[in-house]
């Protein structure tokens, strides 16, 4: 199961860096949204996956509970990214009313054209 | 007690003091109180020349950093008090000139703490004994220098005279500093005296010739030595006080004397004997070739202490083989260069300071220092003549000034050396005393160019920009002390040889001292020697060489003007300035892209190359949990979705297929028992959904992006490569636990937290910290987007712009 999961965050990264690398800003910001799923999924597979119970502590007796720690920093992680995303999103749409592109190669500036 | 130290704090007191006079504007002029300063330390040193030349020493320790074992020392001997004395004597006198020298418009309060600061770092230069305190004095000469070769900053030759200088010098002194670090870590001390005693056992140690080699390096480029003398003659856009006092008369000897501290750590061994005499040989020549050709007197002169500077050189890289033998009467025989090396320093102090002045009063009195345009100045400028004539006569060699006893001297030991049986002397060592006798040649002829072409000849008035009119009395008293000191060494040798060089000679040879007598008996006349006889033929062949020009002068086309050291150094800077800005350029693209790039191939490399170099990649599958078909679906679907967004046509496609890969992260949570986070992200992702469905309604269309094939496989390598990487990390650490995890104690949540759902007790009671960061976080978001939407900051910039 890690293993499949490891395959799976290498090709969302993969997607990711390609979307980066692109030259329009709808596309790089897609490709941090993609990052972050793949980082957020890394993290709890290596934590273990599926050995133990959910780690809530109830009446019945159960002994082993998964990694509650990856958990917990993922759940920092997913208000974080969004965070970050909201304010990346309104930035572009400010920059695309302000500057009439959302071509990276236009957007950096006079010195280059 | 620690009064040797004040003897270097005191300039540097005063250099802080002047200022402070300055702005009082009192009617005594500002140059006395560093005039009293010199006058005052110079009489104080005077005191000690009894005790040394009875062998005394004197050494005074101020602790500084003492855990470093750097303490400020201040050791008097025989060759620091010669450099000590100069530096005073020829300051006093460079003051009284300047007093006169600069009118009263110009900023002399600048001039003045900078000329005390120098005053105060060259003492400091000479007197340290511990290697980082000569260091830290060493860079302040060149700091000082600087400031003072571009006194007139306004001009641009000055300002390129002084970077130029500053280049050369630090970089020299940072060769030197690096060797100083050498000898530390060999012989595991700062003090010269301690490494004198240690260094003779280290011969064979590894860094012994790359510490010698630093080491000459910072001493060939302070004092001028081919390929490094090109500074000298630009550092003359200074005024001619500071050419006077710095370039001729004290800081190009701190080099002469570095050498000469350093002779019995290093000396004694064939490399050191042949860079020191080579280097010196060869500077004297060019010297004094270069400077025939000049048609300025400050840059005939500047050449000219460069040759001078090479002959002391190679006098000491003579006299050093004399360590070779340890003591006999040969190590005697050959350190008689030595001696000679430091009478010539002295003497040279004093005919080149004289002829600076007079060459300053020529260019203060007549508005121009070309020679082409002066001439009979004779008659109208009697002192000066006389001053020029004596310092020119003793530069050439001549009798009765004291160039011709150094000359002598000199030619003495270039002839004796030959007869050394060691360092492959027999066959290329002839050629030693050829090369002193052809440079001597130059420099008669140089020095008849002064004299001649400037003082003698028709008067040109019309091309004067005033007419020629003796200097002003303060002016001349100056260079008539010097000149007067000239005649008074050559009447007088023995006088200054038994009383300050041979305690000097004895402190560059502190092992051969107890066995015998350094000194040399010197006199005018020795007879009919080989010496005499060299003399004689330098005279007539340089009349012969100055009374027909024409019949010489095509050597020097066959030489293109292009072809110099400072074409090189002017192209290496260019070339360096303009290579670093292309190659910025290059990679400084502006674009996002490029720089993503540099990352993420510096990302590959790194991790495929600590792959491929350590072998550590460890893989196994064995503690992996097992897969059911529905898992296999999920994650099927989500590479399916993933790398379909790379072929989406429009961008709501691409926006849904990412609500695919959140909801199924989600998915996956519930399946890997992480229920908040599966709550968390459901909503999360519902939410960036819309915001990406605002958003993109006011951006433009998700275009087809239009980029070359060579582009997008660029792209395509790097994704590819990255994504093999990073899965290729998180394969090789995942079932590579070094340590138990630590979650066993977090589930005593209830005992501890009174929670009951262990990710909620970690985000609010164990980890509560991040859990309020991350509020900041998004609290900050939400300010921004807020500000970001909603201020606008106008066209405020583009009307500045266009203002």
């Amino acid at each position: 199961m890690e293993t499949l999961m490891i395959i799976l965050t290498g090709v969302l990264v993969t997607i990711a860096t390609y979307l980066v690398l692109s030259k329009s800003v709808i596309r790089v910001i897609l490709g941090t949204a993609v990052y972050s799923h793949a980082a957020h999924l890394l993290i709890i597979t290596m934590g273990g996956l599926k050995k133990g119970n959910v780690p809530i502590l109830g009446d019945d007796d159960v002994s082993t509970f998964v990694d509650p720690l990856p958990q917990a920093l993922i759940l920092t992680s997913i208000v974080i990214s969004f965070a970050v995303t909201a304010l990346v999103l309104v930035l572009a749409y400010r920059a695309y009313q302000t500057l009439g592109t959302d071509n990276m190669e236009e957007l950096r500036g006079r010195k280059y054209e | 007690m620690g009064t040797l130290n004040f003897v270097v704090l005191i300039p540097f007191l005063a250099a802080m003091l002047i200022p402070l006079f300055y702005k009082k504007g009192t009617r005594l002029h500002i140059g006395l109180l560093p005039m009293i300063v010199a006058v005052s330390l110079f009489s104080y040193l005077l005191f000690y020349i009894p005790q040394i030349a009875n062998g005394k020493t004197f050494l005074h320790t101020i602790s500084w950093i003492p855990s470093y074992g750097i303490n400020f020392t201040a050791y008097l001997d025989g060759l620091s008090l010669i450099l000590a004395l100069l530096i005073t004597g020829i300051g006093t006198l460079v003051i009284l000139y300047s007093i006169y020298y600069l009118s009263e418009n110009e900023q002399l309060g600048h001039f003045y703490t900078y000329l005390m600061l120098f005053m105060g770092a060259m003492l400091g230069v000479v007197l340290s004994d511990n290697m980082m305190v000569l260091y830290v004095f060493w860079e302040l000469t060149s700091i000082s220098s600087f400031l003072l070769i571009a006194f007139w900053y306004q001009r641009k030759r000055s300002r390129e005279g002084a970077q130029k200088s500053l280049l050369i010098t630090v970089s020299g002194g940072f060769g030197m500093l690096i060797g100083f670090l050498m000898i530390y870590t060999m012989t595991g001390t700062l003090s010269v005296r301690e490494v004198i005693q240690i260094m003779p056992e280290m011969t064979g140690h590894g860094l012994f010739v790359p510490a010698m080699l630093l080491v000459l390096f910072g001493a060939f480029t302070k004092s001028a030595q081919f390929p490094f003398h090109i500074w000298l003659p630009d550092a003359m856009e200074a005024p001619t006080p500071v050419s006077a006092y710095l370039h001729s008369a004290t800081m190009v000897k701190a080099g002469i004397y570095l050498v000469a501290r350093f002779t019995p750590v290093f000396g004694g061994e064939g490399i050191w004997f042949w860079i020191v005499t080579g280097v010196g040989l060869f500077t004297l020549f060019w010297g004094s070739f270069q400077a025939v050709r000049q048609t300025d007197l400050k840059a005939l002169l500047a050449f000219s202490t460069i040759s001078q500077l090479g002959m002391i050189m190679s006098m000491f890289g003579m006299g050093s083989v004399a360590l070779h033998f340890g003591y006999s009467t040969e190590s005697v025989f050959y350190s008689q260069a030595t001696f000679a090396a430091l009478f010539h320093l002295v003497n040279h102090s004093t005919f080149k300071g004289a002829l600076f002045m007079a060459v300053g009063i020529v260019d203060h009195e007549v508005g121009t220092r070309d020679i082409r345009r002066l001439g009979g100045l004779a008659t109208i400028m009697p002192i000066t003549f006389t001053v020029s004539l004596i310092g020119s006569f003793s530069m050439a060699g001549l009798p009765p000034f004291n160039g011709f006893l150094s000359k002598e001297m000199f030619f003495q030991a270039a002839v004796d050396i030959t007869e050394l049986g060691v360092f492959h002397m027999d066959t290329i060592g002839n050629l030693i005393p050829i090369v002193a006798w052809v440079a001597s040649i130059f420099t008669f002829v140089y020095s008849m160019i002064i004299v001649f072409q400037t003082f003698l000849g028709p008067y040109k008035e019309e091309r004067l920009e005033r007419p020629a009119n003796e200097g002003p009395g303060g002016m001349l008293i100056s260079p008539v002390i010097l000149a007067g000191l000239v005649v008074l060494i050559f009447l007088m040798p023995n006088m200054l040889g038994n009383y300050i060089i041979r305690p000097a000679v004895e402190s560059v040879f502190p092992t051969l001292v107890t066995e015998m007598n350094l000194g040399v008996e010197i006199s005018a006349w020795h007879g009919l020697n080989t010496a005499l006889w060299m003399t004689i033929g330098v005279i007539v062949l340089g009349i012969l060489l100055y009374s027909f020009p024409r019949a010489w002068r095509w050597i020097y086309a066959i030489f293109p003007i292009g072809w110099s050291l400072n074409t090189l150094y002017n192209f290496t800077l260019e070339q360096s300035v303009k290579s670093s800005r292309k190659f910025t350029n290059s990679y400084m693209t502006g674009l996002l892209r490029h720089y993503l790039m540099y990352i993420y191939l510096f990302f590959i490399l790194l991790v495929a190359g600590a792959f491929a170099l350590t072998g550590s990649y460890d893989f196994t599958i064995s503690g992996n949990a097992e897969i059911s078909i529905f898992e296999w679906i999920i994650a099927l679907t989500l590479i399916i979705a993933a790398i379909s967004i790379l072929f989406a046509k429009s961008r709501l496609t691409a926006i849904l297929l990412n609500s695919v890969l959140g909801y199924g992260v989600a998915l996956l949570f519930v399946i890997f028992r992480a229920p908040d986070l599966a709550l968390t992200q459901m909503v999360i992702e519902t939410v960036t959904t819309v915001l990406f469905l605002v958003a993109y309604y006011f951006l433009p269309e998700w275009k087809k992006e239009n980029e070359s094939r060579r582009i997008n496989l660029s792209k395509l390598l790097i994704s590819i490569g990255f994504g093999a990487s990073f899965t290729a990390v998180a394969l090789a650490v995942q079932n590579n636990r070094l340590f138990d995890r630590i979650s066993t104690y977090f589930e005593n949540s209830y005992e501890l937290a009174g929670g009951r759902n262990i990710v909620n007790t970690i985000l609010s009671d164990f980890r509560g910290f991040d859990t309020m960061l991350e509020v900041v976080v998004l609290l900050i978001a939400g300010i921004g987007v807020y500000s970001i939407i909603k201020l606008k900051a106008g066209n405020r910039g583009d009307k500045f712009e266009n203002q």
